[in-house]
């Protein structure tokens, strides 16, 4: 007995040691992804794993410029045409090839698959052509800016049509495509497992040969993991465990601008809770944003890690617009506009907050800012999904949410500010913001385009104050040293490209 | 006996069907909408919802919703978890043996600690040793699991570097590896159950300690050994019995703090996500295979006070 429990201890030593030294990453997410079809996908961290499986038309790099993957190049023909070339003998995990008809069929399952996600991210294309194996051309209804920024995250992703045909619905829980990794196994909750694909296309990049995506929602035993060497990576930590990561010479830390933010919705026009001073009178909005210190809130509650920010693009996009600032916190104004709007104070305010240890956090720090201004405002904890279908239905009066954020700066507005936008939860509307978010939909040049955002930021946010952006919030990845090649990019994907174990 | 048991058993479908039933009003209770969490950053658009809302039935009747339900489960036919698509009845049957591993290794550690610290506390009633092991007792009822759980995976696996901080390996696939990561949280609920097994075993061994047949037993010139073994503590266990079937029960139905920190993919992690996610398919399977382990249970708790208690079986 004794003996074979000793030969079980040597084994998983052996085994130990064998693991040390092959490529083999394990990478610590904070939740479960949904199903693996990028058709029908639509959490952040499923992204994640995508990035191993499913290779795009187009990807985009640390500076966030779009760059080809499976395509090798983009012609437009004219605003509403655009012609993509396809990179030759590129196969997916199931040997077939990866041709301008495979593009043709995933776009239009991305299209029409019931259920699709993508539908509404790519519904500007019209008409998709194959001109021959290695190029196709996609014809949109009216111009767009954003477009090809959409096929650079799941819409863009391709899939083995005979693979899709064959699974269906069910495709995700075997997904075929022509990333770098083939999908082995998944064990829901607890972890999904990939292995190198010898016939990928760049598969001089791939040093690894396999990995594993581990579930571990607690942030604290996340970054046990980490440092007890159960994981090689962890998606991402909590700002208060950054220094305790730095001091730790075997951990390193990779810090980058997320492409989204957090910002306080107020409801304006959305059923009776619309009805409030706050949500009639941009004055008084006005006050309670010159009440906050977004630096000081920053500090409190992360560390002074994450950005402040007054708009909804980060700084790393280049479509943001630097003049655009937070004002300086100003209390004598704010009470100077509350008398002027002819309140009583202290002005009753209620604020959803989303059950989330640092939000909540964050709320009351808020509640004691604009306490001083002569805001009384209550805050309304709820868990996630009920606050949701609260917002959607009108009843709040303020929001405090978060979005993760896209490439394009159309993805970061148009939904929140445009009067038909569908997460305009607080039913903001002016028909000048609108005509400006429509004519920044499809500018070309990419300054003009800014300058149109600029336009719109000071109507929206400045006039009519129909929301406070606070701050961007950064991805923060923890990995041992032995990891080195790893690019932190601001869309928080992990890209496992050039990652090799020393 | 057989008659006992045929009643019991006509009682379990009633039962099983009156908890079908509370699940789904529950369901329809939990402010939420499903078509929401599903639609996440879509959720704006009201054609993405209703084409939800078509393909999962929820824009018919709930009286619709359950009998299509209720017909499938009777066919073994549990549905699909709306968000990963997967078969509840294989997620089910997935997690149950990581579950009832869990399960009854605390149990074991449980009962290990709990049952002699009890009799022996009663014994010694008013001592020292009963002084001590009260306190313990009291500190392990109100220690909080995910701070115990913390605590254990700070020292032992980053300070100390023996056991891995979290996760899980079957039994079948490397039993050591799978007593390594079990270990923890086995350890971190067994002293739960431990504590209130052994307050229990106290209370009932006082009990019986101050019966006529133990007075009887003494006065026999029995030596103090065999009155407590055999007269007392078998007339104790009955309750006890009672309280470790039901704290069984419970280590089944989820651990679900103590599993939320290991990340032991079990039962307790299943259907607190699924809440979370309005994943209704998931939270009704686990709910009712709950519902029927507590009510086998139950049924074997039965059992076994006939075979504790030779009184109780011409009832």
């Amino acid at each position: 007995m004794i003996s074979r429990l000793l030969l079980a201890a040597c084994a998983t030593l052996g085994l130990t040691i064998a693991a040390a030294h092959a490529q083999n990453l394990r990478i610590g997410l904070r939740e479960d992804p949904d199903i693996l079809d990028p058709t029908l996908a639509r959490t952040f961290v499923g992204r994640i794993v995508f990035a191993s499986l499913c290779d795009k038309l187009f990807d985009i790099n640390e500076r966030l410029e779009i760059v080809p993957q499976l395509a090798t190049g983009y012609t437009w023909e004219d605003p509403r045409t655009l012609l993509v070339t396809l990179r030759e003998g590129v196969r997916f995990h199931d040997g077939e090839a990866m041709d301008a008809e495979a593009v043709r069929y995933s776009l239009d399952r991305h299209q029409n698959m019931q259920g699709s996600f993508r539908r509404g991210e790519i519904n500007t294309i019209e008409a998709i052509e194959v001109v021959d194996p290695l190029k196709i051309r996609i014809r949109l209804r009216a111009p767009s800016a954003p477009f090809l920024s959409q096929l650079t995250d799941r819409a863009g992703m391709i899939v083995s049509p005979k693979a899709a045909e064959a699974g269906g619905r069910n495709f995700g829980t075997r997904p075929v495509c022509a990333g770098p990794f083939r999908f082995v196994e998944r064990v829901a909750q607890d972890r999904i497992v990939v292995e190198r694909f010898p016939e990928y296309w760049n598969a001089a990049a791939m040093h690894l040969n396999r990995v594993t995506y581990q579930i571990i929602t607690d942030s604290t035993v996340r970054l046990a993991n980490l440092q007890s060497g159960a994981l090689e990576m962890v998606q991402t930590i909590d700002p208060d465990d950054v220094p305790a990561v730095r001091r730790n010479s075997r951990l390193r830390v990779s810090v980058s601008d997320e492409l989204g933010y957090q910002s306080i919705t107020f409801n304006i026009g959305n059923g009776a809770r619309a009805q409030t001073p706050i949500g009639q009178n941009a004055r008084i909005r006005e006050a309670f944003e010159l009440a906050i210190d977004r630096a000081a809130l920053n500090q409190v509650v992360y560390e002074g890690m994450y950005t402040p920010t007054a708009q909804p693009v980060p700084p790393a996009n280049p479509f943001h617009v630097a003049g655009f600032r937070p004002e300086p916190r100003n209390v004598e104004r704010a009470r100077a506009l509350l008398r002027e709007a002819g309140v009583t104070t202290p002005l009753r305010v209620e604020m959803t907050i989303p059950n989330n240890p640092d939000l909540r956090q964050a709320g009351e720090v808020i509640q004691a800012m604009v306490r001083e201004a002569g805001f009384d405002l209550r805050l309304n904890t709820m868990e996630f999904a009920s606050s949701l279908q609260a917002a959607t239905r009108g009843d709040f009066e303020a929001y405090l949410l978060a979005w993760s954020g896209r490439v394009d700066p159309d993805g970061n507005s148009w939904t929140f500010i445009h009067s038909r936008g569908p997460q305009n939860d607080g039913r903001y509307s002016n028909t000048e913001v609108d005509r400006l978010l429509d004519a920044a939909r499809t500018e070309p040049d990419a300054g003009k385009r800014r300058e149109l955002y600029g336009q719109i930021w000071q109507i929206a946010l400045r006039q009519d104050r129909h929301r406070i952006y606070l701050w961007h919030r950064k991805n923060i990845v923890a990995h041992t040293e032995r990891l080195q090649g790893y690019v932190n990019v601001p869309d928080g994907i992990i890209r496992l490209q050039g990652m090799r174990l020393q | 006996m057989w008659g006992f048991l045929l009643r019991r058993l006509g009682q379990v479908i009633p039962t099983l069907i009156i908890v079908s039933i509370l699940v789904f009003a529950l369901q329809q209770l939990m402010p939420g909408d499903p078509a929401l969490i599903l639609a996440g950053e879509e959720r704006g658009d009201p054609e993405v919802l209703a084409q939800i809302r078509a393909e999962l039935m929820l824009d018919q009747p709930l009286v619709n919703q359950y009998l299509h339900w209720i017909w499938r489960a009777l066919q073994g036919d549990l549905g699909f978890s709306w968000r990963i698509r997967l078969p509840v009845g294989e997620l089910i049957l997935e997690k149950l043996p990581v579950t009832f591993q869990l399960a009854a290794m605390s149990f074991v550690i449980g009962v290990a600690i709990g049952v002699p610290c009890g009799v022996l506390s009663a014994v010694w009633r008013d001592r020292p040793a009963d002084w001590v092991i009260n306190a313990i007792a009291l500190f392990g009822i109100s220690t909080p699991n995910f701070w115990l759980g913390i605590m254990m995976i700070l020292l032992f696996s980053v300070q100390l570097g023996w056991l891995p901080p979290s996760g899980y390996v079957p039994l079948w696939e490397d039993p050591l590896m799978s007593l390594q990561t079990t270990i923890m949280p086995a350890f971190v609920l067994g002293t739960g159950v431990a504590s209130v097994l052994m307050r229990h075993t106290r209370a009932a061994m006082l009990g019986a300690l101050s019966q006529d047949y133990v007075r009887t037993a003494r006065a026999k010139g029995l030596g103090e050994r065999v009155v407590v073994a055999k007269h007392a503590l078998r007339n104790a266990l009955i309750p006890v019995v009672t309280l470790g079937t039901i704290e069984f029960g419970r280590l089944l139905a989820g651990a679900v703090l103590t599993e939320q920190i290991f990340s032991i993919p079990g039962f307790g992690k299943l259907v607190v996500d699924a809440v979370f996610n309005r994943d209704y398919p998931v939270v009704q399977g686990v709910v009712m295979a709950t519902a029927l382990i507590f009510v086998t249970l139950s049924l074997i708790a039965d059992l076994l006070y006939m075979a504790i208690n030779p009184r109780l079986r011409t009832a």
